[in-house]
């Protein structure tokens, strides 16, 4: 997409939200300028950064997670028939439990600190990120293994040569298809038991604080996170996957 | 350069495809194995190249019996043996990045092995210099085979394997690429073994013809072919006469 498009867009999305201000005139929709006034007080004099942080840190530790174990156990999956018949079952039986249910029950079992959360979130990631990285993984023709092979290539220079690269693409589309789950299920578990991220942020200002604006700049600030963590995976995507748009 | 001691071979337990089978091939000779579908060719080509292991017998290449895909050897297949992610020059230098990850070990990469990722002269042999920032989804498939060519050549293979190269290619470009390949086995000293099932391919470019039928194979058929090598040897009365006979005994069978 170009530049100009996503300025035009934005533009256009801001100036809806002034129209509707203007319409509805009621003090639980500020126009875009008062709330950008206080997102800029809040960052500086408040501590909507620290919020930011603490969620920032969620996410990028969940997504850590989740690459770091589902991306080996799809190529492992996908590779080997005996791992798959025992596995595959289990998983198709899991990935479609919506994740978040299991919110209580890990904050039973690992208490209400970020632990906690970060598994919610690597939970929703990393069922999406396997069977994508299985997909794809078993996706990979016999053929082109064996001429690498012959070109005496052993397990680790496949895994560094053929693995590695063949399941870039699926972790990446991934992380982009799931990026947009992970941020919501954040701010449900940033419900429970927490002071400090932005789910708790917005929640606290809008239903204690009743301030409005400082609401609306919590959302901003999460839809944020959740376009530049969207935006980055997207420009990977495009730079480590150029070969898949010929 | 290539022999074939008593071997033996099946899938699991099914029945042999090979079957005590005697075969050899000298140092600098061009063999053409020719067979229908389903005769143990590509299992033939396989075991030479160490991606697969006999079940009985051994497979001797240059007076070491082979265990496992040995450096000197390169192997060229039908199709999907680039990398898609990869650009044409990266392909080419798949096989040293190979070797440099491992360094000069002695069963990844040969002992004396000096590490380097010039493929640059390859590319301008096989015309590929136009096309070497290119993916192989983007470049025609004799390019593609041409990449693969370059690949193992920039290896310095003694053996060349080819698993039916070119049958995937249109007329002009498969005739083209057969002479490239003899010009490359003249220049480099290659013993070079194809598997086709493409009678005028056996016949243009195996000075000898190596000839399986229906598992198990049991005697070695060999075809001598001396005139084979020569790019007016398609022209010759010499080649028709093969290709007739080659036809007779695929038919008779």
């Amino acid at each position: 997409m170009k530049r100009r498009d996503l300025f035009l867009a934005t533009a256009a999305l801001l100036i809806l939200w002034q129209i509707l201000s203007w319409i509805v005139r009621l003090p639980i929709l500020p126009s875009p300028l008062v709330v950008a006034k206080t997102f800029v007080v809040e960052l500086v004099k408040g501590d909507l950064w620290r919020h930011f942080l603490a969620s920032l840190w969620r996410v990028v530790a969940s997504t850590a997670l989740s690459i770091g174990l589902a991306a080996p156990a799809g190529l492992a999956l996908g590779q080997s028939r005996q791992l798959s018949k025992i596995f595959l079952p289990v998983i198709y039986i899991l990935y479609p439990i919506p994740k978040v249910v299991f919110v209580p029950v890990l904050l039973l079992f690992f208490g209400i600190g970020d632990l906690s959360k970060i598994l919610v979130i690597f939970l929703v990631l990393f069922f999406q990120i396997l069977v994508l990285v299985r997909d794809q993984a078993a996706a990979l023709r016999p053929e082109l293994i064996l001429s690498v092979r012959s070109l005496g290539a052993g397990r680790r220079a496949l895994f560094r040569f053929v693995y590695l690269p063949a399941s870039l693409p699926a972790i990446l589309t991934a992380l982009r298809q799931s990026i947009g789950t992970a941020v919501a299920v954040l701010y449900v578990v940033e419900f429970f038991a927490t002071n400090l991220g932005l789910g708790y942020y917005i929640a606290f200002q809008g239903s204690t604080l009743l301030n409005y604006p400082a609401m609306y700049a919590g959302i901003v600030m999460m839809s944020l996170l959740g376009l530049s963590l969207y935006f980055l995976v997207d420009r990977l995507e495009k730079t480590l996957c150029r070969w898949q748009s010929p | 350069m290539i022999t074939l001691e008593s071997l033996t071979f099946r899938y699991g337990a099914g029945s042999p495809i090979f079957d005590r089978f005697h075969w050899t091939a000298a140092r600098g000779e061009a063999w053409a194995v020719l067979g229908p579908s389903g005769c143990g060719k590509s299992t033939l080509l396989h075991l030479l190249a160490g991606l697969l292991q006999p079940t009985g017998g051994r497979v001797i290449i240059d007076g070491q019996p082979l265990t496992r895909p040995r450096p000197y050897t390169g192997l060229i297949i039908q199709d999907y043996g680039l990398l898609p992610w990869a650009t044409v020059r990266e392909n080419a230098a798949l096989g040293l990045r190979i070797r440099n990850f491992y360094g000069p070990d002695g069963t990844h990469a040969p002992r004396d092995y000096r590490p380097t990722l010039e493929v640059t002269p390859w590319l301008e042999r096989l015309g590929l210099l136009e096309v070497a920032e290119h993916f192989p989804a983007q470049i025609s498939g004799g390019q593609r085979q041409r990449t693969a060519i370059a690949r193992t050549l920039a290896l310095h293979p003694d053996v060349l394997l080819m698993d039916e190269p070119f049958s995937s290619l249109d007329a002009p470009t498969r005739e083209s690429l057969q002479g490239l390949v003899l010009d490359l086995w003249r220049e480099q000293a290659l013993t070079l073994v194809m598997v086709t099932h493409a009678i005028e391919e056996a016949a243009f470019v195996g000075q000898k013809i190596l000839l399986l039928g229906q598992p198990p194979n049991r005697e070695a058929v060999i075809l001598d072919n001396p005139g084979a090598g020569t790019p007016s040897y398609r022209d010759s009365e010499l080649y028709q006469a093969m290709c007739r006979e080659l036809r007779a005994r695929l038919g008779g069978r």
